[in-house]
Formats: structure tokens, sequence, C-alpha cells
């Protein structure tokens, strides 16, 4: 009962903090429009930076394609909206326009997290099979082809990009899924198989000879968070009406990994902390123009070398706070080999 | 069959200048197991130190000698930047996690693409033809001066790399190290002056495939060490990462698919056909072409 009263006020909160945004409570609270476009795209890289810190962070299993995923989650759930939204809606005619709304984006996103996982499950099967570099290298060949396929299929737009998609993701959309999304990780990792997740991490071949299954729980891993990421893609179409496969290039796949680098891998709150930074300081550093992604890169590269493990470990925001030496699955100790 | 041929040998000129940028993929991973995401960067670097290089020698007459100039010029410096980028990044995180590294290497890739669009400015500039051009007709195939000057040149620099790690002191402790890195400094073999080498020779040899490509194109911009860089990665997996000979295959495997991809199906699809193999090869044969087996130790 008590996680329903608390969903209930998740909801009713995000709900009123997208009418104050958005200026539909009192005008003078509305946030700039620049501002709130970047809270949004904030909120989308935060789903993006927990669903990958499952596979990378968690599994310890180095996946440079998830971009991939994310384009065939946004593809294929505004290709949806864009086809089949209007009948829909027509369907839905009895409900009240926000509910329609609400119910395309619905069935579109699960369409794209669908699609998602099954590409995860296809690219997944083979590669996680292989360790360490090798598997880099092969989701990152993957994403890359996933996005050269995109290109050509004209239905979307190819090379063009696919423009027309309604808006119908917002604020509130976009941070329940974030929400969603750390839920889910959360859970996972608390499970008797996230403890699974990490003892792959930890060391592959001790869990292996403990009877884990290690192909199959890295597996489904992979596929939850293609999944997810399918969902953030969905929401990013959904969100700027318009998609491009040059949105998606290996270069988004390691912005992602920047920002739950930064974080901690392993952390969930790290990787929302590392995706609010990430888009802060982007952002942030705008008014520095040409300089900007010089000085973003020198910070990289020096962080780095001064917090290689990112600014909160494994450890997560709370326990980082109160010291207490446990975290999840990092022996007291070890600084863990992710 | 003309046709063919004449795709072989474009095929070739242009999988020499990935075997050359492959070559510093694969060494350094070789002594640091490092996918030196960088290295296209530098190659791109290469491309620009040759264009102020040959700015300098305007106004003379295009010759053999004064491109070979502007190519060593360029070799120089990037063997240097390669110095440079091991010392001040990757040196310091060296014994942490394999994944820092990957994400300082992301990190000064990013860097370098960027400084160079401050530096450089973010246009494509066009690069002045520094050798006399001539085409050759053999056998019905065109040759270009520029496509016989990649294969020459890239042929010279693999026999002279060959034989220095073969049969130079300096090459020999290279192999030691890319063996066993503890190993070979408990032999008293000198790892970080050895990797600072390997760094050197690799970026020399990116710094000369930018000069090559440079000079064929002949436009040069602040982005064009990614896709190359990209390509050469994957073809440094392909023949197997760590082994030079595997670099060389692989680049030429790479090369010469791409064109006659785009000769015979399709352009669209000519950055699907590299990423296609290479996961072709590593799921039945991860440990590339020529690349040995790693047993997982306990």
């Amino acid at each position: 009962m008590r996680g329903g009263l608390a969903a209930a006020l998740v909801v009713a909160g995000l709900l009123l903090l997208n009418a104050l945004f958005t200026g539909a409570l009192a005008p003078a609270f509305a946030l700039p429009p620049y501002l709130l476009q970047v809270l949004c795209l904030a909120g989308i890289n935060v789903t993006l930076a927990v669903s990958l810190n499952l596979i990378n962070g968690f599994t310890g299993q180095f996946s440079i394609g998830h971009a991939g995923f994310m384009a065939i989650g946004a593809y294929s759930a505004a290709y949806f909206s864009v086809t089949f939204g209007e009948a829909l809606r027509a369907a839905l005619g009895f409900l009240p326009p926000f509910a329609r709304d609400g119910a395309v984006l619905l069935v579109a996103l699960a369409i794209g997290a669908f699609l998602a996982s099954i590409a995860g499950f296809i690219v997944g099967v083979p590669s996680l099979r292989l360790r360490g570099d090798y598997l880099a290298i092969v989701t990152l060949g993957f994403g890359e082809i996933i996005g050269v396929l995109i290109l050509n299929i004209d239905a979307v737009g190819g090379a063009r990009g696919y423009s027309g998609i309604p808006k119908l993701a917002n604020f509130f959309w976009i941070y329940l899924f974030a929400a969603l999304t750390i839920l889910v990780v959360y859970r996972v990792v608390h499970s008797s198989f996230g403890r699974t997740l990490v003892a792959i991490r930890e060391d592959e071949v001790a869990a292996e000879a403990m009877g884990v299954h290690t192909t199959r729980a890295k597996v489904i891993s992979f596929v939850v968070s293609s999944a997810l990421a399918g969902i953030a893609g969905g929401l990013f179409a959904h969100y700027l009406m318009y998609v491009n496969v040059r949105s998606f290039t290996f270069l988004k796949s390691f912005e992602i990994i920047i920002m739950i680098v930064i974080g901690g891998l392993g952390s969930i709150s790290g990787s929302v902390l590392g995706a609010i930074l990430y888009i802060s300081l982007t952002e942030g550093l705008r008014e520095f123009a040409q300089y900007r992604m010089v000085l973003f890169s020198l910070l990289l590269v020096i962080l780095m070398i001064v917090r290689p493990q990112g600014i909160l470990g494994h450890k997560e925001f709370v326990t980082f706070l109160t010291k207490r030496r446990r975290s999840i699955g990092a022996a007291p100790g070890t600084p863990g080999n992710a | 069959m003309t046709t063919f041929l004449q795709q072989l040998v474009n095929g070739l000129s242009l999988g020499s200048i990935y075997a050359l940028i492959a070559l510093g993929y694969t060494m350094v991973y070789g002594v640091l197991r490092l996918i030196n995401f960088a290295h296209g960067d530098v190659y791109m670097v290469g491309a620009y130190v040759g264009y102020y290089a040959s700015r300098r020698l305007q106004g003379r007459e295009p010759s053999i000698v004064s491109a070979l100039l502007v190519m060593l010029v360029a070799m120089v410096a990037c063997g240097i930047l390669g110095i440079l980028i091991e010392r001040l990044a990757y040196r310091p995180v060296r014994r942490e996690a394999r994944l820092t590294l990957l994400i300082t290497a992301i990190g000064v890739s990013l860097f370098l693409e960027n400084a160079a669009q401050l530096v450089f400015g973010p246009d494509p500039k066009f690069f002045p033809s520094l050798a006399p051009r001539a085409d050759f007709h053999v056998a019905g195939m065109r040759l270009t001066s520029e496509q016989i000057t990649v294969i020459a040149v890239s042929v010279l620099l693999m026999v002279l790399l060959r034989f220095f790690i073969m049969k130079t002191r300096t090459g020999k402790a290279m192999r030691a190290v890319s063996f066993s890195l503890d190993a070979a400094k408990l032999m008293g073999i000198s790892t970080d002056w050895i990797i600072s080498v390997t760094f050197a020779l690799g970026s020399a040899l990116a710094a000369a495939a930018g000069v090559l490509i440079a000079m064929q194109i002949p436009k040069i911009d602040p982005l064009m060490g990614i896709p190359y860089g990209l390509k050469a990665f994957v073809a440094a997996v392909l023949g197997g990462i760590g082994s030079v000979p595997g670099a060389v295959l692989g680049g030429l495997l790479i090369g010469t698919s791409e064109v006659m991809v785009v000769g015979y199906l399709s352009s669209t699809y000519r950055d699907a056909i590299a990423f296609g193999i290479l996961i072709l090869v590593l799921i039945l044969r991860p440990q590339g072409l020529l690349g040995r087996v790693q047993k997982e130790k306990v």
C-alpha cells in the first residue's frame, strides 16, 4: 500500500511541477522555454544513463552501442504515432484530449521499448559471449550498423531525418519515465538477480564457477537496459518532434558513458548526478562558445586522473554523504574493477 | 574483369591508408591493452601539419622531394604529439581500471577534435598538390600517381617498421613489453621509454597516412579523423589487435571490401560493411584473423 501511495505522490508532484513550469498554474512561475528544454533533455539523459549503468556499471559489461537502441526506440515509437496515432486517437474518442495523447504516447513507447529489447536480444546473444574490449567493439559496431540501416529506410526519412512527429512528451512524461527507470534498475540491482550481476562484474570466472549462468544473466541485463534506452529514445522523438540518425552515432553513446563515469559506475544516484552534471556543464560552458568542448574534454581527462572512480564511486548518494562503508556489491576496501 | 582490377587497385590504395593507421592502434594495444581512441585524431593533426608545412614550401616546383619533406615534418610533429598524449593523459591513469583508461582516451580524442576546430578553424582546407601528377594506364586500368605514391610509401613504411620491430634492440624490447609488461620490467627493460617509443612510432605512421590521404582527396577538416580512425580501428581488430601483420591484412581487407561494396552494391552501405565483417569475425574468431588466443587465468 505504501508503494501505491508513494507512486501517487510522485505522479501528483510531477503533474504539479509540469503545470508550474509550463506556466499553466501561474504565468509568473513559468520557466523560460530554453531552461525547460534543458530540464527535459536532462530527464531523458537520466533515463539513458541509469539504464546504461545497469549493463556497464552493475554487470561490468562495457557496451558502447546504447545510442543504437535509443535510435530504434525513437524511430519505431515515432513511426507508430505518425502512422497510427490518429486512428488510435479516434478510437479513444470517449476520453478527454490529454488522456488520448497520453494513450498514444504510452503505446508508442511500449512499441519502442519492445523493438529495442528485441534488438538488444539479437545483439546481446552473440556478443555477450565476448569479454572486455571485444564486447565494447562489437556493441560499437552494432550501434553503427543500426544507424546505417535506419538511414536506408525511406519510410522514416532516411538521411533527411524524420519530421512531423506529434509533440506528446513533456516534462511530466519524461520525469515519470526517469523515475520509473530508476525504480526498475534499483529493484533489479537489489534483487537476488542483481547480486548475480554484481558477481559477474566482480569476477566472471568465479561467478561461473559458483553456478551462475553468466551469458543468460548478461543477456537479461542487456535486454532490460536496451528496452529502457528505447523508451528514452521514444520520449526524445516525441519531445523534439524531429529525429535524425546523426543524433544517435557512437558519439551519443560516448556521451552517455561519460555521464555514468562522471557520476560513478555502479551507483544509480551517481548516474542521475552524472547526467545532470553533464548537461549543466555542456550547457553552462556555452558562453565560452568555441572553447566549450575543449574545456569539457580537459575536465573529463582531469577527472579521470584525479578521481577515476567517478564522483560517487560505487556508493549511492545517501551512503556517500553519511560515509557508511556499505555499498552495493563492493566489499569494503576493494576498489572494484569495472 | 578490368573494372574488378581497377576496384582492387583503388581498394588496396585505401586499404594501405587504413593499414598505416591500424598499425598505431595495434601497437599501442599491444603494449598498454588500450584502445587509443585519440589515434584517429592524431592522423588528422598529421594532415594539418602537412598542410602548414607545404604552405611554407609554396612557390617551389612540385616534386617528390618536397612531398617527402612535408611528410617527414608531419611524422616528427605527430611523433612528439603522441609522446605528449601518453605522458600527460595516459601515464597517470595507467594503473587504474581499463575503463578509466578508455574514458581518458575518449577525452583526449574530444580534446584534439575541438582544439583543432579552434586552432585550424572548422572549415575544410584544400591541400596543395605537392608532387607532380600523372596518370598511368596499365591493362585498361587507370593508376593515378597519388595511388602509386600511397601504396609505395605505405609498403616502404611497413617494411621499415617490420625491420625495426624484428631486428633492433628497441624493437625486441617492444615485443617483450607487449608479451608481458611486468615481466619486461623485471628483465630491466625501461617500459616507460618503450611505451613512449610505441606511441611515437604509431603516431608518426598515422601522420604519414594523414598526409597521403590529404594529397589524394585533397580536402582536410578537423573531424576527418573520426571515420578513418574508426575503420582503421576495425581493421586492427579484424586482423587481430596486437598483431602487426594482422593490422596490415585487416586494413587491406577493409579498404578493398569497402571499395567493392561501393562499386558493386550501394554507397549508403559503405560504413556498415566494415562493421558487418568485424562482427562476423569477432563472433566466429574473437581473436581476429592473425591474433593470439588469450586464455583467461583465474
